[in-house]
């Protein structure tokens, strides 16, 4: 087993080892003295005493509650769209009793302490972990505030606590007392925090496992939400960067003379990662981006091509990797396998692409600073902060707001959108807030893409069609080396995120390996949404089908026989079988596949209708869904993270593509990476499994498993194997 | 340049470079923020606006060709199909990240006006042009059925 260390982002929801935790602490912050000192102090899960601010109930750092009723929770994590607010809110009020309309949410300040992620060590959130790793502990915030609030009604009302109910924000009595939350906030927090409030039971559970409306639909429906984009100060400058035309490349020498006459153009100023402009207008600062000359020295670029890079990791196919996972004979099995069948597969980049691009503010006088974002990993990023300004935790803070997206974009080791932000801010040094965008041609050009990976499985069949060998090679770029996480997620030569779907192959197949040979390259690389199965699911899933199909065998059936100690496997496949109606007839020229798949603790099943377009690419039209996540603390959130995790996934699958030439991004914008639309989102289903397990995540699960059910649908409807991504690049037809 | 341009139903008097595009003017001039930017080149549609009633991408529309005319923003949307909109939007809990979504509704909003029960082929057409990286696009089609049926 390798260590839950080894998938900081892509792991299923467990405790962090003390000892790893502390290494992790160390790396990631070493950009503060403070930040490791306070990391070192053994963390309650409750911190501190009741704080009686006025007439405000605020027992711990998740909510408080003010007498005009308003219980606010504290948000620990970035809610980037997957509904982190909503689902921290709704435990919250579940525990509290408190009423759907007089919850409202703030973001959390950075404080590696009092926020972290348990499933991290420090804050930040990702890996679906947003829920999972908040379930208890916001549930015992809310339940340690209606101890409170029950206690105090008792004690003003002269009554056993035992006979006060709480319901929807009321508090009541028999003898006909009654009171809001927000009239007894006050008299609460007088009273002792319980150490441990008691959690409600299951079967009393009022919010949890029902719908919670979205706490942010309101202000995003009306435009009223704020995201870093729309910050607005006055005097505010905004700040665009001529980036590099390469990978590696440096600023040589630039002429910002035509720039500089454009009006509203304030400063022109080169910082470590390309040429800044500061204006007074987004317009002006865009037109003078535009307008730099720049000559860039490319010299230590990085100038190889996709074509390149994936004819050199080709190569490494036929040579063994450094070892993922090893068990039985392999080589005695398939020297007595009846049939051995191989398949390669290719993986090009990918850009997250996230509506709003990267974007970052800040205000900076010297001595300290105010900086907004769509912080997803705020302990790095406040720490990058710190050490870019030279400031101490304290003289920064980090406000965290709204993101438009990040899919992973946002979660990054080195917080390079918040270390531009600085430097720029230093480098001008005047006391005025300035906003950092980014274009979307930055944004698509700008790297941090999921990596290309070329993956070979090499499979031995015996007589009766059984799978009794399984190679699995898998060639690529690392995520985590050569950033801090390095050290904690590669382990002997593995980067976790790179086989992680592959070493945990839930089919019982008695000899095995899974290799991996790691890529150097001058392309940043990032998690993006799924991480590792964004591959591994459409190679071990799609060959999986064209084992069955070598065997003559239905693919459900091929796949229960390997699952027999998989129950939770089993039972997603099963409902998704029974739901979509697996083997009835369908209309001539439509096909159905299935494909199964666990990530971050969550079992995902597809089953899906395709037919072919004139042009010979796939249409998708129907994709029922069923995962199991444990307890669906909102069911209606969960179907919505399935729904759009296969509109993401459908996109990156039928054209998602970034290539290099020359070291150059081929693509610029919504034309050149084209993403899913309106008329190619299939009709979604979603089938969630009874379940009483803990929860688990669902931001990410739902991604990678619709892009294997596609090419197993065309497998067993036209008899072309799907090899390489995106399927716009292969033509299907039926073959005669 | 000055100009006047009525704004959500009020007289603007707004003074721009001509060819300034209209997002810009809206966004840091009138700090109508609910509109956004995603790409600058009328592939996304994170800034439709109407003009004069008709959805339109305002990163595309410069300043100058504004001038006497009705912007609407998300901001300034009123009437009973947008309303029916809005509502649909709220009862099936469409967004996820909502950047995109300002731009959905307007689009969404400007269909209905055109064509009060569309078919799930004229909803293709008048919102594929409105990206969705979190995929909304299934709870966008059934709320604007929702918002025809109920307006």
């Amino acid at each position: 087993m390798t260590q839950p260390l080894t998938k900081i982002f892509a792991m299923p929801p467990v405790k962090m080892p003390d000892a790893s935790r502390r290494s992790f602490l160390k790396i990631s912050g070493g950009v503060g003295a403070g930040l490791i000192l306070g990391l070192a102090a053994p963390v309650a899960n409750l911190g501190g005493a009741a704080v009686a601010k006025g007439a405000e109930l605020a027992p711990n750092p998740f909510l408080k509650i003010s007498p005009d009723n308003v219980v606010t929770v504290i948000i620990k994590h970035l809610d980037k769209g997957q509904g982190a607010a909503t689902g921290l809110a709704t435990l919250v009020a579940e525990e509290l009793d408190a009423s759907h309309e007089q919850i409202k949410t703030e973001f959390a300040p950075a404080d590696p302490v009092k926020y972290k992620n348990s499933a991290f060590g420090v804050q930040g959130v990702g890996g679906s972990t947003g829920l999972s790793n908040s379930y208890e502990q916001y549930r015992s915030a809310g339940a340690a505030a209606r101890a409170m609030i029950v206690a105090a009604a008792a004690r003003s009302w002269g009554v056993k606590a035992a006979e006060i109910t709480v319901k929807g924000g009321v508090v009541s009595h028999a003898s006909g007392k009654s009171a809001t939350l927000g009239e007894l906030a006050e008299k609460a927090a007088a009273e002792a925090v319980p150490d441990k409030p008691v959690l409600k039971d299951a079967k009393d559970f009022v919010y949890i496992g029902k719908k919670f409306a979205r706490v942010d639909s309101p202000s995003k429906v009306n435009g009223t939400a704020t995201y870093t984009f729309d910050h607005q100060f006055d005097g505010m400058l905004v700040a665009t960067i001529a980036r590099p035309p390469m990978f590696g490349a440096k600023v040589a020498s630039f002429d910002a003379s035509d720039a500089e006459k454009i009006k509203g153009v304030v400063k022109v100023l080169q910082v470590p990662q390309g040429i800044a402009v500061l204006a007074e207008t987004t317009w002006a600062a865009l037109q003078a981006q535009r307008a730099l000359k720049v000559t860039w020295d490319e010299s230590a670029a990085e100038k190889r091509g996709s074509d390149e890079l994936v004819a050199e990791y080709k190569a490494l196919l036929d040579k063994p990797g450094a070892v993922a996972k090893e068990t039985g004979k392999l080589d005695e099995a398939f020297k007595s396998a009846a049939k051995v069948i191989e398949a390669d597969f290719e993986f090009p980049y990918l850009a997250h692409a996230p509506m709003e691009p990267m974007d970052c503010v800040i205000q900076f006088d010297g001595s300290k600073a105010d900086i907004w974002t769509g912080s997803q990993l705020q302990t790095v990023d406040h720490g990058t902060a710190c050490a870019t300004l030279g400031l101490k935790p304290e003289s920064v803070n980090l406000h965290t707001v709204w993101a438009g997206g990040s899919f992973g974009r946002r979660a990054i080791a080195d917080a390079h959108y918040v270390k531009e932000a600085c430097d720029i801010a230093k480098s001008y040094g005047k006391a005025v807030p300035i906003k950092v965008i980014w274009t979307r041609e930055d944004d698509i050009k700008g790297g941090w893409y999921r990596p290309i990976y070329v993956h070979r499985i090499k499979a031995g069949l015996d007589a009766q069609g059984n799978v009794v060998a399984w190679l699995h090679r898998i060639v690529g770029q690392s995520i985590a080396a050569g950033t801090p996480f390095e050290a904690v997620m590669v382990k002997d030569g593995v980067d976790g995120t790179s086989v992680e779907g592959a070493n945990n192959l839930p089919y019982a197949i008695p000899n095995m390996r899974v290799d991996l040979h790691t890529t150097k390259g001058g392309v940043p690389v990032l998690w993006w949404r799924s991480v590792g199965s964004t591959h591994t699911a459409q190679s071990t899933e799609h060959m999986i089908d064209i084992l069955a199909k070598e065997a003559g065998k239905d693919p459900v059936e091929f796949r229960l026989a390997l699952l027999k100690d998989k129950p939770r496997h089993v039972g997603a496949l099963k409902l998704a079988v029974e739901k979509s109606g697996w083997g009835s007839p369908l209309p001539e020229g439509m096909y159905r596949g299935v494909a199964v798949h666990e990530s971050f603790a969550s079992y995902v099943a597809n089953v899906v209708e395709v037919s072919l377009n004139d042009d010979g690419t796939p249409k998708v039209h129907r994709v029922v869904c069923t995962i199991d996540c444990g307890v669906a603390v909102n069911p209606d959130v969960v179907a919505a993270q399935m729904e759009g995790g296969i509109g993401y996934g459908l996109g990156a699958a039928l054209k998602g593509a970034i290539t290099l030439k020359g070291g150059t991004v081929e693509q610029g914008n919504f034309d050149g990476y084209d993403v899913l639309r309106m008329s190619e989102m299939p009709k979604v289903e979603v089938y969630i499994v009874p379940s009483t397990e803990a929860p688990t995540g669902v931001g990410e699960p739902g991604t990678p498993v619709v892009g294997p059910a596609v090419a197993n649908a065309l497998l067993w409807g036209t008899g072309v194997r799907t090899t390489v991504l995106p399927m716009n690049k292969q033509k299907y037809k039926v073959q005669s | 340049m000055a100009m006047t341009v009525t704004i959500n139903g009020k007289k603007t008097s707004v003074d721009a470079d001509p060819e300034t595009p209209l997002l810009w003017v809206l966004r840091d001039e009138l700090k109508l923020t609910g509109t956004k930017f995603g790409c600058g080149a009328a592939l996304c549609g994170a800034c439709t606006v109407h003009l004069d009633g008709e959805a339109v991408r305002s990163c595309q529309i410069q300043a100058r060709d504004c001038d006497g005319r009705e912007v609407t923003t998300i901001e300034g949307l009123s009437g009973d199909v947008a309303k029916a909109v809005q509502n649909a939007w709220l009862k099936l809990d469409v967004v996820q990240c909502g950047y995109c979504q300002p731009g959905q509704i307007m689009s969404a909003v400007g269909l209905l006006n055109q064509i009060p029960k569309p078919t799930d082929d004229d909803i293709n057409k008048a919102m594929d042009g409105n990206v969705c990286r979190c995929a909304t696009y299934h709870r966008i089609r059934a709320a604007i059925h929702e918002a025809a049926n109920s307006a």
